[in-house]
């Protein structure tokens, strides 16, 4: 049967982690590398990248990060954050990343989902989705709006609307981020993630709002979301990956265990 | 040297990697003649069948495959490569290598899971594999070990003797299979983690001995 994946992310900006992350001993390490290979060794299914730096004169250094991060860690990661383009994601993919994540560009062109699941194959292409609940409106049939910007451009655009087209597109895969829930550490969105991933037939990786493993279990459950992505639980050293796959096995979720 | 068959089928890089840091000497090629004169070949690929065999047989490398296999080299087919070794796929319904007897059909799209939702197709993420049988290429795997997959599409053998080892999701489907120098995986062994290496580390000191 398959496990319900468990997935860090990392912000980098400039080749460096944004936040330093601490752990036993309160070591502050700042290299995107180094902690790839951490949770690695911690039994992490899966790493997301999100590349958060300003300018495009820096991408390059990002690049070489993801292929420091590709000849040490054998398992798949994203990267994602400021891909507008065809060639931009083929640059990320060739330097050794399993999939490439488009947002904001995806929503302001469809078609580059289209192009690089041509070019790449479905598998490759992740979509992110910013989502503010706003209530139902006549252009808002479910009640959640696509957001830019960090949730401060709203887009008119339906998120059940968006995650369909977007699957039709070709997106292989969605990486559903609340922007209500995220910081808060109080749980997932529940509502929409199961909105969603009961629409669509692509996986869904549930964001925002992890604080405790059991807002992990219940989005993999209740929320329906096939992996979920986890940030300051983990880089904080409050929890350790291996400790919430055993919270979840408890809880009767098929994780893996034997890394 | 171990060729690393290139039919500009997705991301070939990872292969590379993975057996460059197990020390492996090898080398990402369509040349025929290096084909040729490599010690062992590896087939990956991320793609779909049709535009796979068009390629391959564009650049003379299904001749070059069937050769590999005929001269009793250790063959390791992974993901695309594992299934276009069969006769023929319902992806573009398309004719195969056939090196091995048997087909490749999709998963249902109404396959329910234990939770009495319908299960999603690709079949993504990680997942185990039953061994049916002993393979010097799967010696020492913790049988407890998860193995990365992305597929949409699995093989089905004609000859049960070809199965080595099984994987469920909605059915019960033959995620590694062998055949005297040959060997396939449906799941991406370079992606694996450790349990992944150790199967390529395996494979790079096999002889192609059953």
């Amino acid at each position: 049967m398959l496990s319900r994946r468990v997935i860090p992310c990392l912000d980098v900006r400039d080749g460096k982690l944004t936040k330093g992350v601490k752990f036993q001993g309160n070591v502050d390490i700042g290299d995107p590398v180094e902690m790839a290979a951490f949770y690695y060794e911690q039994g992490a299914d899966e790493l997301v990248f999100y590349d958060i730096t300003a300018s495009s004169d820096h991408r390059d250094i990002m690049i070489e990060v993801v292929r420091r991060v590709a000849e040490t860690i054998f398992m798949p990661f994203s990267v994602g954050g400021g891909l507008r383009t065809v060639s931009d994601m083929y640059d990320v993919l060739l330097a050794g990343a399993e999939k490439v994540s488009v947002n904001s560009s995806a929503v302001q062109d469809p078609q580059v989902i289209a192009e690089g699941a041509r070019q790449f194959g479905s598998q490759c292409v992740v979509l992110g989705m910013d989502v503010l609940k706003v209530g139902v409106r006549p252009e808002i049939p479910s009640g959640y709006e696509i957001v830019i910007h960090g949730g401060r451009k709203h887009m008119g655009l339906d998120a059940l609307a968006w995650a369909k087209q977007a699957e039709d597109l070709g997106a292989g895969e969605i990486c559903l981020n609340s922007i209500d829930a995220d910081g808060t550490r109080q749980g997932y969105e529940l509502t929409l993630t199961r909105m969603i991933s009961r629409a669509v037939s692509i996986p869904v990786i549930a964001s925002g709002g992890a604080g405790t493993p059991q807002h992990l279990a219940e989005v993999l459950t209740e929320g329906a979301a096939d992996a979920a992505l986890i940030a300051s639980m983990t880089h904080y050293g409050d929890y350790t990956v291996a400790q919430i796959k055993d919270y979840l096995h408890q809880a009767g979720i098929k994780v893996r265990r034997h890394w | 040297m171990i060729a690393i068959i290139d039919y500009e089928a997705g991301n070939l890089t990872s292969v590379e990697r993975a057996v460059k840091h197990l020390g492996g000497d090898c080398a990402v090629t369509r040349d025929l003649g290096l084909i040729a004169g490599a010690d062992r070949v590896i087939f990956p690929g991320v793609g779909a069948a049709g535009a796979a065999m068009a390629s391959l047989r564009r650049l003379g490398l299904d001749q070059a495959l069937a050769d590999a296999v005929a001269a009793g080299k250790p063959v390791l087919g992974i993901c695309l490569g594992t299934q276009i070794i069969f006769q023929r796929s319902d992806e573009d319904l398309a004719g195969c290598l056939g090196l091995m007897a048997g087909k490749v059909v999709r998963f249902a799209e109404d396959m329910p899971g234990q939770d009495g939702l319908r299960l999603k197709v690709p079949h993504m993420g990680w997942n185990q594999v039953r061994w049916v049988r002993d393979h010097p290429v799967f010696a020492g795997v913790d049988p407890e070990a998860e193995y990365y997959f992305v597929h949409s599409y699995h093989p089905l053998p004609q000859d049960q003797a070809d199965v080595v080892g099984l994987t469920e999701y909605g059915v019960t489907f033959a995620s590694v299979v062998a055949r005297d120098n040959l060997v396939a995986t449906q799941f991406h062994p370079e992606k694996s983690g450790r349990p992944g290496l150790q199967i390529l580390r395996n494979f790079l000191a096999w002889d192609g001995k059953p």
